[in-house]
């Protein structure tokens, strides 16, 4: 496909302006109840005052266990549900409230992918006409003209020629997923919103997609953001990575710098919890097991919202001010970001070193004498012989 | 393999079994004559892509493949001495549950939501320890609190829609261990779970059957899950065991150019932002008869006898221990790093 039909014309002049800012962002569900008089008695706060960056041309990863908020996020930044509060600018303009014509004009810029890319494609249509519809919705292409582009999308995408003519049930999951992509393609956006659009597929298949979206990026100058819960693929692709934990972001970070020098002790925990395809290295590591369930996002724990299985906090002799005042994101070193009262601790705390994986990996500490870190693991982990130890720590206790 | 006599100091053995789907002009080849053996107490891990025929070789196991849809077209399992395809079913009743156990991705498919946690945990202990009502609800507090239900006692009453999807899977694991199987199949035990919980569960069962000797064998398809779990690993690719050897063996010299293939394709979280080697193309569709390797079409190590005739499962050339493979060409087996990993190192 030719340069001139692919690269959006506000990518060529590259700015300074992020693409895509949010400023504390909420998005709140709420719980009602009764029938005949529907009461609002309270909300589920899904995202809640999130502020972030994505800057032109880079990988966001968004990662946090499920319910956190990821995909809320991503549907509020592409305007498929409503922001409660707050404000989302594209490109420099406020779209937080943009309604009819500007809001499609502005949808065409911003598309997403999902996990399950059969529920976003139409069964009844080939994929063909299925690629060419958005092109006649926005005006960008009609006919002949749009059957030309949807030929030379299958092949950007890797897609056999004859699939033009096929419905989505004749594709395997890796096939439909390069339809999905394609799809989004389709209308030249600036900006894609990936929810776990690799998490269903086998390994070999993930690398191909994997691989797909990192090759179309710099191809096409895209920007996106990448939503996925294995945090080894998030590490792959993304530039810099935000961590979510009930509806906020909880750190931010460069990539490696997120895995090598967590700030904050829920992601240490998260990193941990990885397992890596080394029995070597799994022979050796510690794992920061969290006790219990993510509480409810409709009546989150004051002050952090961490604070109930926070292992930091516990080791610290449970500081009062975790459970009255909630931590601001801070700044901590270059573009690493935390949002926790004690994040300072961490910084060359031992124990952290130990838990994150980097640093398990060329190390060879093993440690059994606080109730947490889970023994070591492996083949070669010998049989516990304290009978109380089949009672693992990591229960919760509410 | 498939000739040599099973294993009297095994737990398990199961020979040549091959199970199909369907009949008439479509027969799906699910497991087509796998053999291996599982000593008493060890962790076998079979992984795998979907559709590869772990789930299915399992079940036959346990003899829970679905009918009449299913059909074992031969082959043998057998458990203690005893071929468990040779069983009634009413015998097969009696062994599962009691000798072995098994634990499914989504605990909903065995868990009963219409009882109570504590009727489906006494009844087990019913069955099999013909404990009385009494005895059995005093052990299954004893259970769920080894499994680390917090307030074990308050709970008996719940329903299993009322815990969360770990909580949940820790009451199958409850059930399963009740009357102390020597063998404990988990299909995909943490998949629907995030890695926090999954953490959670994995320790569970390691302490659990390390504490009591339970032989487990742990499907995953994910090649991280069972390298700090299992001794040993079968590597399944369409309905065949294409490698098996030691978790060290595997992951450090890995033979069979699918594994190689498997290991190049995931991202570490250790390791840098080096390019993926993705597997080309897509498994074999099981309906049709494949001649020579599935995984010719695959393989970048193929040959022209590769598409003539399927390779034996055989020892692989100056391996240590037990290291199978079934390969006309296999690799070197060279410790794989993924490239642009030293260059991170040394950054
Ligand atoms: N349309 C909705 N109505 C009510 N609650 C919702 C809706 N969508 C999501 N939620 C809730 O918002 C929270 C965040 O969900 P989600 O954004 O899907 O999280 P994630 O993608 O991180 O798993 C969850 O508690 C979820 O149940
Ligand atoms: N009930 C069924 N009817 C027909 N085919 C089935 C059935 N169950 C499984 N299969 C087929 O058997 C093969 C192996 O499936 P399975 O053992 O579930 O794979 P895995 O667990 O490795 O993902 C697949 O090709 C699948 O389509
Ligand atoms: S037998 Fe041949 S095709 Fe099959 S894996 Fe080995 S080299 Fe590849
Ligand atoms: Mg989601
Ligand atoms: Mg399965």
């Amino acid at each position: 496909m030719t340069a001139e039909a692919t690269i959006p014309a506000s990518a060529a002049g590259a700015s300074s302006e992020p693409l895509l800012r949010t400023d504390t962002l909420r998005v709140h569900f709420p719980i009602t109840e009764g029938i005949l008089f529907e009461r609002r008695v309270g909300a589920v706060r899904a995202v809640d005052g999130v502020s972030l960056e994505v800057r032109r041309g880079e990988t966001l990863g968004l990662v946090g266990e499920s319910g956190c908020g990821k995909s809320t996020f991503a549907r509020a930044v592409i305007r498929l549900v409503d922001a409660t509060e707050g404000s989302i600018h594209f490109d420099g303009t406020d779209v937080t409230r943009l309604t009819g014509d500007p809001l499609r004009r502005m949808r065409r810029r911003m598309q997403m992918i999902f996990q399950d890319p059969y529920a976003s494609l139409n069964p009844r249509m080939t994929i063909g006409s299925m690629l060419a519809e958005p092109l006649r919705v926005h005006g960008l292409a009609k006919g002949e003209q749009a059957m030309k582009r949807a030929r030379e999308l299958i092949e950007i995408v890797g897609l056999p020629r004859n699939a033009l003519n096929r419905y989505p049930h004749e594709f395997s999951g890796g096939q439909r997923q390069r339809a999905g992509i394609a799809r989004a393609l389709a209308v030249q956006p600036e900006f894609i919103a990936a929810d776990e659009a690799v998490s269903a597929l086998d390994v070999s298949i993930q690398a191909q997609i994997v691989n797909l979206l990192s090759q179309l990026q710099s191809e096409f100058n895209l920007t996106y953001l990448f939503i996925a819960h294995d945090l080894s693929v998030v590490r792959h692709i993304s530039d810099r990575i935000a961590v979510m934990y009930l509806g906020e972001v909880v750190e931010l970070s460069p990539s490696r710098e997120l895995y090598e020098r967590p700030l904050h002790p829920y992601t240490v925990a998260l990193v941990s919890a990885v397992p890596i395809p080394d029995p070597k290295v799994e022979s050796k590591r510690k794992r920061m097991i969290l006790r219990g369930d993510v509480p409810s996002p409709a009546n989150p724990p004051s002050g952090c919202r961490f604070h109930t299985r926070c292992w930091l906090r516990r080791e610290l002799g449970d500081p009062e001010r975790c459970t009255v005042e909630t931590p601001e994101l801070r700044q901590l070193a270059p573009e690493h970001g935390v949002a926790c009262h004690f994040a300072e601790e961490l910084a060359g705390n031992e124990r952290r070193d130990q838990l994150v994986t980097a640093a398990a990996a060329h190390s060879n500490v093993r440690d059994t004498d606080a109730d947490e870190p889970a023994k070591p693991t492996g083949a070669s982990a010998a049989p516990a012989s304290d009978p109380d130890s089949f009672f693992p720590g990591d229960v919760s206790h509410h | 393999m498939s000739r040599t006599a099973p294993d009297p100091e095994a737990l398990l053995s199961v020979r040549d079994l091959e199970v199909t789907f369907g009949s008439g002009d479509r027969v799906v080849h699910a497991v087509n004559g796998i053999s291996y053996d599982l000593a008493p107490g060890e962790t076998l891990g079979i992984v795998g892509e979907s559709g590869c025929g772990k789930s299915v070789s399992s079940l036959a196991i346990m003899r829970l493949l679905p009918k009449p849809a299913a059909r074992v077209r031969s082959g043998s399992v057998i458990l203690e001495g005893q071929d468990l395809l040779d069983l009634s079913d009413e015998e097969m009743r009696r062994i599962r549950g009691d000798q072995m156990a098994m634990i499914f991705q989504d605990p909903m498919t065995s868990l009963n939501p219409v009882l109570p946690i504590e009727r489906q945990l006494t009844e087990v202990l019913e069955t099999h320890r013909k404990l009385k009502r009494s005895g059995a609800v005093d052990r299954a507090v004893e259970l769920l609190e080894l499994v680390g239900i917090p307030a074990a006692k308050n709970r008996l009453r719940d329903y299993p829609h009322q815990f969360s999807g770990g909580m949940r899977q820790r009451v199958m694991i409850a059930i399963a261990l009740a009357c102390d199987p020597q063998l404990l199949i988990a299909d995909e035990p943490t998949t629907a779970l995030d890695v926090t919980i999954q953490a959670q569960i994995l320790e569970l069962m390691r302490t659990a059957v390390t504490e009591r000797g339970t032989a487990l064998i742990l499907i995953t398809h994910d090649l991280g899950v069972v390298a700090g779990m299992a001794q040993r690993i079968n590597v399944m690719y369409a309905g065949h065991i294409v490698e098996r050897a030691t978790t060290d063996e595997l992951y450090g010299r890995p033979r069979h150019p699918y594994t190689v293939g498997l290991l190049r394709s995931i991202p570490r979280l250790d390791e840098g932002r080096g390019e993926l080697v993705p597997i080309q193309g897509q498994p074999p569709d099981l309906s049709r008869q494949i001649i020579g390797c599935p995984f010719a079409d695959r393989c970048f190590n193929v040959l022209d006898r590769c598409r003539e005739e399927m390779p034996p499962l055989e020892q692989a050339p100056s391996a240590a221990d037990e290291h199978l493979v079934a390969c006309w060409n296999p690799a070197e087996g060279e410790r794989l790093v993924p490239s642009g990993f030293e260059s991170e190192l040394a950054s």
